[in-house]
């Protein structure tokens, strides 16, 4: 079953084309990696795939279900690459996680919510800082907390925006085990990048954009969740253009469905 | 200290003294979601176009005849603010840039509207400072009641969804992504907001109306860590602030309305000040303490202090 499915879809912002013709189809339990430039449409591409973006033509599934009423919301997690803007007043790392609980019509916390946002901090170590304001945090700690605030849920899918960005490379070893220690429990992962790092053993699939497009796509782990001898090593964006279609020179068991 | 309980068993303090307590305590709740979302002067835009509303009201009364003329001044200041708040959430929903001029046409619209329509009623600018400064100490038991009932529904909303309109406060992307209805929170909050500024005009006056919502709020996020903290605060600030503020008035010859708010600036001002006063002489604290997983962190934000 796909967990995200994005079929012919435009976006249109402004009167600006950001996202043309884009096919994606993430299956259950894989992680995929969409990689590109500043300003190629990855971020667009995701936000659209949720539903925070309309879509200007084409269609965007979850689970199954059109991005909408029926959408399944407890079963997708988004971390966002920084604390949201409205940060007037303090706010804990408590408020901040138990927000996540929060989707669709379930407007309130509920009874369990004490106990469900313990767990989601102690998944990511950072059950000491409950009661800290976020923005006295460092960059790894924010980061932390915006992922407890997802996991909280619970979810199927998890979504990360350039989970990486502003943090130091031990920041990201942590990140990519607890983002492993996930996909192993069945976590579907969907990560925006500016390139692998240390996310690489953990790809399944990679598709690169540039200018709005899906302009290569890469099969690391063609079974699915084992790494095949015949993966293909292709960890780059490429500088240039790339010289040929990679359906051309891909192994027939390596192409892949949009 | 005996005059003190004189003052407080005056007939003629009670219904002032209970609007402005329940008024004081209940604008910071949605004082603290509007500081939250960075849109501190929300209370004064809606201010403005509540005085077109009186101004209607007034002129409604005086075609229908009505005694007095302003009876319908609140309620037509109730609809004016619903209405202008919503137009406003719309236009800030569109777009920030076209956004700012819209909200600024509103703004000015709304008093210039005010302005004229209670000249073509008959009435005079002198109509309209009651509105403009505040007259709570004119309020009777109607008014009370009016109060009172309002001030329960922003107690309602504004605890009973406090979940769901923080997380829409805090993180708006967030929320969508969590397909909560952010247009329906956000119209809610805008709705209340204009109920919370309709009630608290009636103690403050129109130009003044958003201190009772923001200046506890402001103090209080000095001495919180948290949003609910810093909610329970302000609610508490400001319910004491408005009373001592009207009290005050009882020995005083000064507007209630403006007593209240420059009580209300005075407390924010000392509590900064000593605030800066003992972060300055304590061990400057550590904003990046190691934890296991991710040593030597670098701070990327920092909360201005």
């Amino acid at each position: 079953m796909s967990a995200l499915l994005a079929r012919d879809v435009f976006v249109r912002l402004s009167g600006v084309e950001i996202l043309h013709d884009v096919d994606l189809n993430v299956k259950e339990g894989q992680v995929v990696a969409i990689l590109g430039a500043n300003g190629s449409g990855k971020s667009t591409l995701v936000r659209t795939m949720l539903g925070i973006i309309p879509v200007s033509s084409g269609q965007v599934e979850v689970f199954g279900q059109p991005v909408g009423s029926g959408t399944p919301w407890a079963d997708i997690g988004y971390v966002p690459q920084r604390i949201g803007a409205g940060s007037g007043v303090p706010v804990s790392v408590r408020e901040v996680v138990t927000s996540g609980l929060l989707h669709g019509k379930t407007l309130r916390a509920g009874r369990a919510a004490k106990a469900a946002v313990a767990a989601a901090m102690e998944a990511v170590h950072i059950e000491e800082l409950a009661n800290r304001t976020v923005t006295e945090l460092s960059g790894g700690q924010q980061q932390r907390t915006l992922i407890a605030r997802a996991l909280v849920r619970k979810p199927r899918l998890l979504v990360l925006d350039e989970p990486i960005a502003g943090l130091d490379v031990p920041s990201h070893l942590a990140l990519a085990e607890t983002l492993k220690e996930l996909n192993e429990a069945g976590t579907t992962l969907v990560l925006v990048l500016h390139e692998l790092g240390a996310f690489r053993p953990l790809i399944d699939r990679t598709v690169v954009l540039r200018g709005g497009t899906i302009i290569h796509r890469t099969a690391f782990k063609p079974n699915g969740r084992e790494p095949s001898e015949t993966s293909l090593e292709h960890d780059h964006v490429h500088p240039h253009e790339d010289p040929s279609d990679p359906a051309d020179w891909l192994a027939p068991e390596l192409r892949l469905e949009p | 200290m005996s005059e003190l309980w004189t003052a407080l068993g005056d007939p003629l303090l009670r219904a002032p003294l209970i609007t402005a307590l329940l008024i004081g305590a209940t604008a910071p709740i949605i004082g603290t979601f509007l500081v939250q979302r960075r849109m501190s002067l929300l209370g004064d835009g809606i201010g403005h176009v509540a005085l077109t509303g009186v101004a209607l009201g007034w002129l409604v009364g005086a075609v229908l005849g009505l005694v007095p003329r302003d009876v319908l001044a609140l309620p037509g200041a109730v609809v004016a603010a619903v209405i202008g708040a919503v137009a406003i959430e719309l236009v800030r929903e569109r777009g920030r840039t076209s956004g700012d001029v819209a909200l600024a046409m509103l703004f000015y619209g709304g008093i210039a509207g005010g302005v004229l329509i209670i000249e073509i009623a008959g009435g005079t600018n002198d109509n309209l400072v009651r509105y403009l400064f505040g007259s709570v100490a004119t309020v009777d038991t109607a008014n009370l009641l009016i109060t009172v009932g309002l001030a329960a529904l922003i107690l309602v909303v504004g605890l009973g969804f406090r979940g769901a309109l923080f997380a829409v406060s805090h993180d708006e992307e967030f929320a969508r992504a969590s397909g909560l209805p952010v247009r329906w929170l956000n119209i809610l909050l805008a709705i209340i907001s204009a109920l919370t500024v309709t009630v608290a005009m009636r103690v403050v006056g129109v130009l003044m109306v958003s201190a009772m919502m923001i200046v506890p709020v402001a103090t209080a996020q000095l001495l919180a860590a948290s949003f609910r903290r810093t909610m329970t605060i302000a609610m508490a600030m400001g319910g004491v602030i408005a009373g001592i503020g009207l009290i005050a008035t009882y020995w005083l010859d000064v507007s209630p309305g403006a007593a209240i708010v420059v009580l209300a600036i005075i407390i924010y001002a000392v509590i900064a000040a000593a605030r800066a006063v003992m972060q300055r002489r304590a061990p400057r604290r550590s904003t990046t303490p190691p934890p296991p997983a991710t040593p030597q962190e670098p701070v990327i934000a920092k909360e201005a202090t």
